[in-house]
């Protein structure tokens, strides 16, 4: 199954891993029977979907399980095996000889303590550094991790960081007492992926220079293609496939690689990746309204003691009726407060939202309803845009009874007939929200959003919290039914291959301001300004040879731009 | 740890199917199959708390013991006008047969002529103690609706609105819980003394909802931002079907739990009302009153202070463990392994 590389004993292995969660329900069988292993200087990527167990495998090599997992098999962590070392010896191997990175800076730190204390706490209790040297050596540590002036830096809160840089500092920690295997549990997920390509640099430069085997666990074949040199695929506790990066990305053996390989959108192929793909649209005939008119919107959040923050800053674009506009950023770049402000849930500032022609804006009780009948939403996680207490057939009908449409019966067809158009079964009507999964929640979410047929969908973030597989089969019944129901839409994402995938025009945004404007090919695959670019460059790809070329292109262009590229100092 | 495989919320555990693809069916999520009950059987969310009461025991054995006690209370004496299958009345005196001792014996197990002896003037003790049950039922259940439905209120209305509704409301609030308790309690219960017991139980609600009303705002303040909310308001949903159709249901576990804390409460201020002399007024008897009357003749006949003592001690303790029960059941968080 693996491939041996000779004179190199593997750092981290599990050999025959089963773990078995005892429930109220019975028994969950979580990992079965599972054996891989990393080396030095090697990253094994864990793929997998939610739900596969690639976190439980990892936690079983801190011995971090709650107290219902069984756990069988054997763990090898250099030549100390996991089961039989009690708490003590799992306390100091912890650190020493496996560390962690986990998926959300802000939460792996203490915000209640300087990041210094939080550096040296990790070395006193491994007994590498006390007092003035501990501190010498965590000023060393963010050095290394490339963060500027540390001596400054060592004095601060988490939350006076990015979260690049915070996620630099929880590296910084995993590395601080070098152990031999650092397993990284999506350490990029929470990141803008402008950051994630730093982040990412620093990992890669990381294994080379320190000689580190990392087992990084993720769902992003993009991430995988960039950084792996191994790959093994989890599905449902098993892994179905393991080979090198090359292998299984570009020549995937198993009939599951490949269909999670076929749902990731690609940037840069456009639309019609998932078999459909949006009408192109025509001009819009004169003197027509356009579907959603924002026009020099600035829109404050007020804050106590302080001057207002401004989220969105002189915003201008329209979106004609059956056109799809993307709106793209990173985080805080103001896209989803531009959407909210588009739904009347946040008033403006100044500059005006108008929806064909009408603004909310002094409007009142009756006529603010009837112009949101004509708008639909869709909001970014289904698990909670879905009251927990409404079967799915009243969450589809609230709309209707609140708008009072039709009486029960013609109400009931409606329902049964979107469940069918959005791919459900019927019999979902009567089932609650959590007893449907990620993809059929946002279904849900899709129908409740096209009942009483708008002309205008504002979509917020509607894939990102699902899985790539789940995504795609979204994406395709999203595009099939704008084709259907042709109305006006505002696509909010920060993923651009999403955004190439539906769009017909694409507004990327950064600091609430409006970087670039214009149609989707022209600004996706030629880009003219310098934030696109960097966006487009930082965008991995799930195919090693082209993610290679385009990190070089990417190294390339910070160059150019006289930015500095992430890597790690050791001197 | 965010991977649904680790079981730290039970509900979702039953639907193993679903996120991810299945090997088995089609391209993708399957989006004509049924994913998810086919194997198991799947539970709505009142279905899962149920389960999860009955199979807590403490709570279970105190809903058997509280119906009992309500049961023997309403049959024994009867209600108004209907009489129960015990033949003396708590208002009639009659003979001290051997100094008013309790007849009861458990083996071989006889009742006598009094079970609960009699007091100093012969009543038998009881018929007294049945009706103080009653009493003190009656305004444990009307406290705990009324206070729990003010509280909600009271804390919908300060959660949702914010601003200074919010302000007026829970300075309010702050007002009643600033004064003590039991003086407050005292001073109305005077005033709403000739409205008798129902005219108490008001009072007793008018003074405890404060707690609830505090809670209900804290959940209501963190359920208003959730996208549920922002999508019913985008539609167009109104403020008030809004607060009780989406946001009120949500809280239904804080204030069920703290609806049966608040019984429990009541009981216990009721009956330290009674004992001051500013409860249930003579000739009419609660738990509290019954204590309080015969304190002086805890020396001489104990049972006096005892019987009603074991009665506010079990009405007390079970409604409590009902409340644990609960709110064990209602918080999916409360992770309980067998297996």
């Amino acid at each position: 199954m693996t491939i041996s590389m000779p004179g190199t004993e593997p750092v981290l292995s599990f050999t025959d891993l089963d773990v078995k969660f005892g429930t109220e329900f019975g028994t969950v069988h979580a990992v079965k029977g599972i054996s891989i292993e990393v080396r030095p200087g090697e990253v094994l990527a864990l793929v997998g979907e939610s739900g596969s167990g690639k976190s439980v495998t990892s936690m079983t090599a801190l011995g971090l399980l709650p107290k219902n997992a069984r756990v069988t098999g054997t763990i090898t962590v250099g030549d100390q095996v996991i089961g039989e070392l009690d708490e003590k010896g799992l306390r100091t191997m912890r650190g020493n000889d496996v560390a962690m990175v986990f998926q959300e800076p802000m939460t792996a730190l203490n915000p209640v303590l300087t990041i210094g204390t939080q550096l040296t706490e990790a070395l006193e209790l491994h007994g590498i550094a006390f007092g003035k040297d501990a501190d010498a050596r965590a000023v060393e540590l963010l050095r290394m991790v490339g963060i500027p002036e540390p001596e400054r830096r060592v004095k601060q809160y988490p939350h006076e960081m990015s979260g690049g840089q915070r996620q630099r500092v929880v590296i910084a920690m995993a590395i601080s007492c070098n152990p031999k295997v650092i397993i990284a549990d999506e350490p990029t997920t929470a990141l803008d992926v402008t950051v994630q390509a730093d982040i990412l640099d620093l990992l890669r430069s990381l294994k080379d220079k320190l000689d580190t085997g990392i087992l990084l666990i993720t769902h992003n074949m993009g991430v995988v293609a960039d950084m792996a040199d191994r790959v093994a695929v989890m599905l449902k506790g098993e892994i179905v496939e393991t080979g090198t990066a090359d292998e299984v990305l570009t020549r995937p053996q198993h009939e599951y690689t490949r269909r999670l390989l076929g749902s990731v959108p690609h940037l840069g192929q456009g639309p019609g990746q998932f078999g459909t793909a949006p009408v192109d649209q025509e001009v819009l005939p004169e003197g027509e309204v356009p579907a959603l008119e924002v026009n020099k919107l600035v829109v404050e959040y007020k804050r106590l003691g302080k001057a207002p923050f401004r989220a969105v800053d002189e915003v201008s674009f329209t979106v004609n009726a059956g056109e799809i506009v993307g709106l793209v950023g990173e985080s805080g770049s103001g896209k989803s407060t531009i959407a909210r402000c588009a739904l009347g849930l946040i008033p403006a500032e100044s500059g005006d939202v108008k929806i064909f022609g009408h603004s909310f804006d002094g409007m009142r009780g009756k006529d603010a309803k009837a112009l949101r009948k004509r708008i639909g939403v869709v909001f970014q996680d289904p698990a909670s845009s879905l009251n927990p207490r409404f079967p799915i057939g009243e969450c589809i009908a609230e709309p209707l009874q609140v708008h009072q449409v039709g009486d029960r019966r013609s109400r009931d067809a409606k329902v049964l007939e979107l469940l069918d158009a959005v791919e459900l079964p019927r019999s979902a009507l009567n089932r609650y929200p959590h007893e449907l999964s990620g993809g059929q929640r946002q279904r849900v979410s899709i129908a409740r959003a096209l009942t009483l047929d708008p002309e205008l969908l504002v979509a917020d973030e509607p894939t990102s919290a699902l899985d790539v597989s789940v995504q795609a089969s979204v994406l395709a019944m999203f595009t099939a039914l704008q084709e259907r129901y042709r109305f006006g839409c505002i696509f909010v994402s920060h993923d651009l291959a999403v955004i190439d995938l539906l769009a017909h025009r694409v507004v990327v945004l950064q600091d609430g301001r409006v970087v670039e404007q214009g149609k989707r090919e022209d600004v996706l695959l030629n880009p003219s300004e310098e934030y696109t670019k960097r966006l487009l460059a930082a965008a991995p790809v799930p195919e090693p040879a082209e993610q290679r070329r385009r990190r070089d292109a990417r190294h390339e262009l910070l160059a150019q731009l006289g930015d500095e590229i992430v890597e790690l100092h050791v001197n | 740890m965010t991977d649904p495989n680790t079981p730290h919320r039970p509900e979702k555990v039953p639907t193993p199917a679903g996120g991810g693809i299945n090997p088995e069916t089609s391209m993708m999520e399957p989006a004509t199959g049924t994913t998810t009950t086919t194997e198991q059987k799947s539970y709505s969310q009142n279905q899962l708390v149920l389960r999860r009461f009955l199979r807590h025991k403490g709570a279970m054995a105190s809903m058997i013991v509280l119906v009992f006690v309500t049961i023997l209370a309403i049959s024994s004496i009867g209600v108004g006008p209907i009489p129960g299958w015990w033949d003396k009345d708590y208002t009639r005196a009659a003979n001290v047969i051997n100094g008013g001792s309790p007849t009861l014996s458990l083996f071989p197990f006889t009742l006598g002529e009094h079970p609960f002896g009699q007091d100093s003037t012969g009543k038998d003790y009881f018929a007294l103690v049945m009706r103080g049950t009653q009493i003190s039922l009656l305004i444990a259940f009307v406290v705990g609706l009324l206070s729990t439905v003010i509280g909600t209120i009271i804390g919908g209305l300060a959660g949702f609105y914010r601003g200074w509704v919010e302000s007026v409301l829970m300075r309010l609030t702050d007002l009643v819980i600033v004064i003590p308790l039991l003086v407050l309690a005292a001073v109305l219960g005077k005033i709403a003394a000739s409205w008798g017991v129902w005219g108490l139980a008001l009072m007793l609600a008018l003074v405890t909802w404060t707690g609830l009303a505090r809670l209900v705002r804290g959940e209501v303040l963190s359920l208003r931002e959730r996208e549920f909310v922002a999508s019913a308001r985008a539609i167009g949903t109104g403020s008030r079907r809004i607060i009780f159709k989406h946001i009120l249901p949500n809280t239904v576990g804080v204030i069920i739990v703290s609806a049966t804390l608040s019984i429990a409460s009541a009981i216990l201020l009721e009956t330290a009302l009674s004992f001051l002399g500013f409860g249930v007024r003579p000739p009419d008897v609660s738990l509290g009153s019954l204590i309080s009357q015969y304190q002086n003749a805890f020396t001489t006949r104990p049972w006096l202070f005892w019987w009603p003592g074991l009665f506010i001690l079990a009405i007390a303790l079970t409604v409590n463990f009902i409340g644990d029960g609960l709110r064990d059941a209602f918080d999916p968080r409360q992770n309980r392994n067998k297996d």
